[in-house]
């Protein structure tokens, strides 16, 4: 089984490679998540190519074979029924449907971005506000905050909160492989992780309006000085994310230029999230303020908080690690 | 293209071939009522959605007020016992129509209206009451679909008020002819699928509410 | 007194808008004059609007889908045009306020009034036929639902004019598309358009199931429906369940825009989720009930110029009605990247894969129907060919993006783009054409000219390979749909072939617009005098062309499926009744048209609020209906007499054919399988 799907793949890559000769980000990922979700996209299509090769030459081949012209083609004017083709179109068709589920039901569990990569390197957490329209990236274990540009060390875990101080976006890095929504009043996780260092482009792919299509960002995977360094730099600067700043912040602007933020007020995820939360209808800046979210009180959250509560992690306490 | 005269000409002849030589075309109810029956699906899965649509927000009250701190069960026990006797006045009328009694008919329809008439009134001062307390419809997510899914089956109920003033005139007017006989099975139909709404919107919105 | 509407809502800056605008009022004028030189009015009036004629409404809806077909593909001209520039973050010609327009208007309109009245159209025109029904069950009702829609289109086109349209995407998800961040009345444009053509589609539905479960000719069973047929009860069907809850969705977000209520905005509980959940639980099944009528416009066409019946009927029907179900537990696929969490993500990805089997099978049956046939190389045969290989890779692209894992990486990107439009233009649009050319002489009496239609075929295949091919290698290089420019140089080389692609596109909808005016002007050579120009197999063809207006002068007996091709065989096709009998028809009524006017006023005011307008609107609806209601004249009987002259014609013209010809087209002897 396993052979047949790695020959499978090998099929696909063929297919790839005939495709172009260019660089496609998606099959050149740089990260473990990416790296699987390329695999997978060739075996589904090399197992759909075991069906779909034969019929598009069939389709090609039987017009032609049997067109009226052609009188030494066999001619069966009342042929109608084969049970042994029938059986042989809906079976061969459903195995490999079977064999894709199987697939799909390992590789999602695999590849829920809710869930946190093995590994030995401790996590950096980034927590994501989609905002009108432009990216603002927090590091609660660091203090720090930065605008339309992001950076991680690589072959260390990123795990990303996410959210929305406006209307719906999608968080994505084409090349470290999967994406997710960023929605208001609610958070989603994402975890990837980069094995190449290198400037990645990211971008919003849910469309939020006007400034949309310039929502993207650099995603910068770099090596554990050079993340101490942007660190650093960023602490370095004398701006602060406080309850004033983030209301300036947030109004809308296209194409803002990458900024940092040497401090940031603790808890200011936690209150994006709870801003918009129904329940939470007083929830207006100020930043500090801890409200406590029960589950029951999320809005049809469909999500799987391990944790049972979307703003536990905001309470790390925003000391720098030096 | 010509045939246009042709039609004009023998519109004259209706009255002569009333026989129904064709049953094809000829109506004898079943389609209506098979088309009605569709219809009502369609209309159930409107309030499906809306039904659906509480229950998600049924629980986002914003900090405002909930259903157990709003609803007077007694008064929508009220509402709801006037919308099932108007069924039941509906039975009644349908009884009449198919005993052929004209006059009885009527006077049933009559009081269907009247009761039918009194659910809208008590609904719309319940609606009153509850903006007029601060609690209208852009307060709260729950409040929002409260008032859309229970003022969506007050609408229906408006729109089979309307349909019975008509029904009424018609009966007055043509008699108990196939196209009434028809159309008050198709109200009727409808009259008493209302009736079962709200007998879902009683549990589901206020008794669950309240407890 | 006009609520919010001022002049400033027609956008006189806007060089494009008033450049169309100016040509639509030109054209209009153009149009408005010959119609009156001609003295038109009258027979447009009493023939072709106030017409309950099945036939007739099907051909209007056909021509309306036409025209927006002109307006939708201007907007993806722009579209293309734009990415094709913006390159390096270039602003290109369109500022985003614009081409996020032209990228709503364009979905909105090439789904709801471009495919939807195509397929709406050609349920009209075929299926009362293939049943050997006279009309459909609620003909005035059918009427309506035309006008309806009709009226949605009008507001559409004044959207254009007038304010704007919603610049949200064409799902108008929350809560971009709410009061607060999109203040505009684009969105109402877009909601009460859609309410209102909505509300015809529905009614449509229900008419078209009661015609087909009670109008069939006298013994014909289910499972002897053509097949055409049973993909439009399915559809129907389908419309039946969906469409009210599309009809839910935007009444709540119409809550929340005029009511200040709180279903999916960001404060006080509202929950955007809901919304894309909700719209994409209509929004699946809408894509089944445009392809399954297609799928059926193909079985008919293939069966038809392979000369042999279809393969696999039943398993075809299975199939059908397995799509159907299915169609309605897949939605969440698209919004994988929700968060919905694995088990749920690779349940929906799982039913979503598994509706590809009995597609499949469907497209092993046309390739058996193919098999050991005589296949002719004709306009409809052409188109279905050009699909099925396109649609292998559309599905296997579908199948594709249903991989959770997968779509994690292509999800909004062009990728998707490439796909849906490979399955949309391979698969609908490519069998309206199929269906138009083959069902075209049923309608007027004369085939369409074949040189300018196979020259229309080979232009969309050939642009749609042009334009689609290279947004699948874009979606895979990480580019995202809706993009107003870019920052990557890399992509426009691409974008300009596709660019390119729409342009050969253009050709072939201009092909195609030929290939009408030559076939009118040469309609006499390409008359069709036997009814039956290509040897088919269903009871459409059994009669005259175009068909009477009373289809069937005596209703077909039906014993088996294809029926009249075993007439044929049996030489029992054209055999005249001894007598005509009186027949029972309905009357022409004004009251669709009234309250499709009506319904504009509604949409219109209730855009702009201005509310006295609006309750002027929806009293005239209503109070049309109820005088309707009172209007006990609303039928009439055609004499036999009438008849019988009618078809003494009809046969006379018949025997003219059969005797200058062999046949009117050389129906093969009986033979053993080979």
């Amino acid at each position: 089984m396993h052979s047949l799907l790695s020959r499978l793949r090998y099929a696909g890559v063929g297919v790839a490679v005939l495709l172009s000769g260019c660089n496609m980000e998606v099959l050149t990922p740089k990260g473990d998540i990416g790296a699987h979700e390329k695999s997978l996209i060739l075996i589904a299509l090399g197992l759909m190519a075991i069906v779909a090769i034969p019929v598009i030459a069939m389709t090609l081949w039987f017009p032609w074979r049997y067109r009226s012209g052609n009188k030494k083609a066999a001619y069966a004017p009342n042929w109608s029924h084969s049970t042994r083709i029938e059986l042989v179109v809906w079976t061969i068709p459903a195995i490999i449907i079977v064999i894709l589920a199987a697939i799909t039901w390992t590789s999602s569990h695999a590849l829920d971005p809710y869930k946190p990569l093995q590994s030995e390197a401790k996590p950096v957490t980034v927590q994501v506000v989609s905002m009108d329209w432009k990216w603002l990236f927090v590091y609660p274990e660091y203090g720090v905050a930065s605008v339309n540009e992001l950076a991680f060390p690589v072959d260390r875990p990123v795990n990303f909160q996410i959210t929305s101080d406006s209307v719906m976006n999608a968080f994505f890095i084409p090349q470290l492989g999967s994406q997710i929504y960023a929605m208001a009043g609610m958070e989603t996780k994402l975890h990837l992780i980069a094995r190449e260092p290198g400037s990645y482009d990211g971008l919003s792919t849910n469309f939020s309006g006007e400034g949309f299509s310039d929502m993207h960002f650099k995603a910068i995977a770099t090596s554990e000085d050079g993340f101490k360094d942007w660190i650093a730099k960023a602490r370095a600067t004398q701006a602060t994310l406080d309850g004033e700043s983030y209301k300036t912040l947030a109004q809308p602007s296209q194409k803002a230029p990458v900024s940092y933020y040497g401090q940031v007020t603790s808890g200011l995820f936690a209150s994006v999230v709870n801003k918009h939360m129904g329940d939470m209808s007083h929830g207006e800046m100020p930043m500090d303020s801890h409200h406590d979210i029960s589950q029951a009180d999320m809005p049809m959250d469909m999500h799987h908080h391990e944790d049972g509560d979307a703003v536990s992690s905001n309470t790390t306490p925003t000391q720098a690690e030096k | 293209m010509g045939s246009t005269a042709v039609r004009v000409a023998h519109g004259a002849l209706d009255d002569v071939h009333g026989g129904g030589v064709d049953h094809h075309h000829h109506d004898d109810g079943s389609k209506t009522l098979l088309g009605f029956w569709i219809y009502l699906m369609s209309d159930c899965l409107i309030f499906s959605g809306l039904f659906a649509t509480f229950a998600v927000l049924a629980n986002s009250t914003a900090g405002g007020p909930t259903g157990k701190e709003l609803f007077e069960l007694p008064y929508v026990l009220g509402e709801t016992m006037l919308l099932l006797v108007s069924s039941v006045t509906f039975g009644m009328a349908m009884l009449n129509m198919h005993a052929g009694r004209k006059g009885r008919l009527l006077a049933w329809l009559a009081v269907t209206f009247v009761f039918g008439a009194g659910f809208i009134g008590m609904e719309v001062y319940e609606f009153a009451k509850l903006v007029h307390e601060g609690a209208g419809p852009s307060t709260s997510a729950f409040l929002s679909s409260y008032f859309t899914l229970v003022g969506t089956h007050g609408l229906h109920v408006t729109c089979g008020l309307i349909w019975l003033v008509v029904m009424m005139d018609m009966v007055r007017r043509h008699g108990l002819d196939d196209a009434n006989r028809r159309r008050l099975s198709c109200l009727s139909l409808f009259w008493h699928f209302l009736d079962i709404v709200w007998i879902c919107v009683f549990t589901f919105v206020y008794l669950r509410g309240a407890i | 007194m006009f609520g919010k509407l001022t002049l400033d809502a027609i956008p006189y800056h806007e060089p494009i808008v008033m450049g169309t605008l100016a040509a639509v009022i030109l054209g209009g004028i153009a149009m408005f004059a010959v119609v009156t030189k001609y003295r038109l009015w009258g027979y447009l009036w009493k023939e072709w609007f106030t017409s309950v004629d099945h036939k007739k409404i099907g051909i209007m809806y056909i021509i309306v889908a036409l025209v927006m077909l002109l307006r939708g593909f201007s907007d993806a001209i722009m579209m293309r045009l734009q990415q094709a520039m913006a390159a390096s973050d270039a602003a290109g010609y369109l500022p985003p306020h614009h081409f996020d327009q032209v990228f709503t208007a364009h979905g909105v309109i090439m789904i709801f009034f471009v495919a939807m009245p195509f397929i709406t159209g050609l349920m009209n025109l075929v299926v009362p036929l293939q049943i050997g029904a006279r009309d459909v069950a609620y003909p005035f009702l059918n009427s309506l639902s035309f006008w309806l829609f009709v009226s949605g289109v009008v507001l559409v086109m004044v959207s254009l004019f007038v304010g704007d349209f919603a610049a949200t995407g064409w799902l108008a998800y929350p809560p971009l598309s709410g009061i607060k961040y999109s203040p505009t009345v684009g969105v109402d444009y877009y909601i009460w358009s859609l309410q209102l053509s909505g509300l015809g589609t529905t009614l449509s539905g229900i008419n078209f199931i009661v015609t087909i479960m009670k109008m069939r000719a006298p013994g014909m069973k289910l499972m002897q429906m053509p097949v055409f047929t049973w993909t439009s009860l399915v559809t129907n069907i389908l419309i039946v369940a969906a469409f009210p809850i599309l009809t839910v969705t935007l009444a709540l977000l119409t809550a929340d825009r005029y009511l200040d209520m709180h279903f999916f905005t960001n404060e006080l509980g509202g929950n955007a989720m809901m919304y894309v959940n909700m719209i994409w639980i209509w929004g699946h099944p809408e894509v089944y009930i445009l392809i399954l009528p297609c799928f059926g416009a193909y079985s008919e066409i293939v069966a038809t110029f392979s000369r042999k019946p279809l393969f696999g009927y039943k398993s075809m029907v299975y199939a059908t009605s397995c799509i159907g179900v299915l169609s309605f537990v897949v939605w969440l696929h698209h919004f994988f990247t929700m968060g919905s969490g694995a088990n749920v993500n690779a349940f929906f990805g799982i039913t979503t894969m598994i509706i590809s089997v009995p597609t499949g099978a469907k497209l092993f049956n046309w390739l058996f129907t193919m098999f050991r046939g005589r296949v002719e190389y004709n306009v409809p045969m052409l188109w279905t060919v050009g699909f099925m290989v396109t649609f292998v890779i559309g599905g296997v692209t579908g199948v594709l993006l249903a991989v959770p894992g997968a779509d994690f990486v292509l999800h909004n990107s062009v990728f998707l783009i490439a796909h849906f439009h490979n399955v949309i233009i391979g698969g609908v649009v490519f069998g309206v054409f199929a269906a138009i050319n083959y069902w075209f002489p049923k309608a007027f009496g004369f085939r369409l000219n074949e040189f300018w239609g196979k020259a229309s075929f080979w232009c969309w295949l050939v642009g749609f390979w042009l334009a689609f091919a290279p947004l699948y290698v874009l979606g895979l290089k990480g580019m995202t749909r809706r993009m107003n420019h870019y920052a990557n140089p890399d992509w426009q080389p691409y974008l300009i072939v596709a660019a390119l692609g729409a342009a050969v596109i253009a050709v072939g909808i201009f092909c195609t617009l030929v290939q009408f005016y030559v076939s009118i002007r040469d309609r006499k050579k390409l008359t069709d005098p036997s009814g039956d120009p290509w040897g088919g197999r269903t009871l459409e063809w059994s009669i005259s062309s175009p068909a009477p207006f009373y289809n069937f002068a005596t209703l077909p007996q039906v014993r088996e499926l294809d029926q009249f091709w075993e007439d044929k065989q049996n030489g029992v096709a054209y055999v005249q009744p001894a007598k005509y009998e009186d027949i029972h028809m309905p009357r022409n009524t004004g009251v669709g048209v009234v309250m499709g006017a009506f319904g504009t006023v509604l949409g219109f005011a209730l855009v702009w609020h201005i509310w006295w307008m609006a309750a002027a609107g929806l009293v005239g609806m209503v109070a049309a209906f109820i005088v309707r209601a009172y209007d006990r004249d609303i039928d009439y009987w055609v004499p036999a007499a009438e008849v019988e002259k009618i078809e003494r014609s009809r046969h006379a013209r018949l025997q003219q054919v059969q005797t200058t010809q062999v046949a009117p087209v050389a129906a093969p002897q009986r033979q053993k399988v080979a």
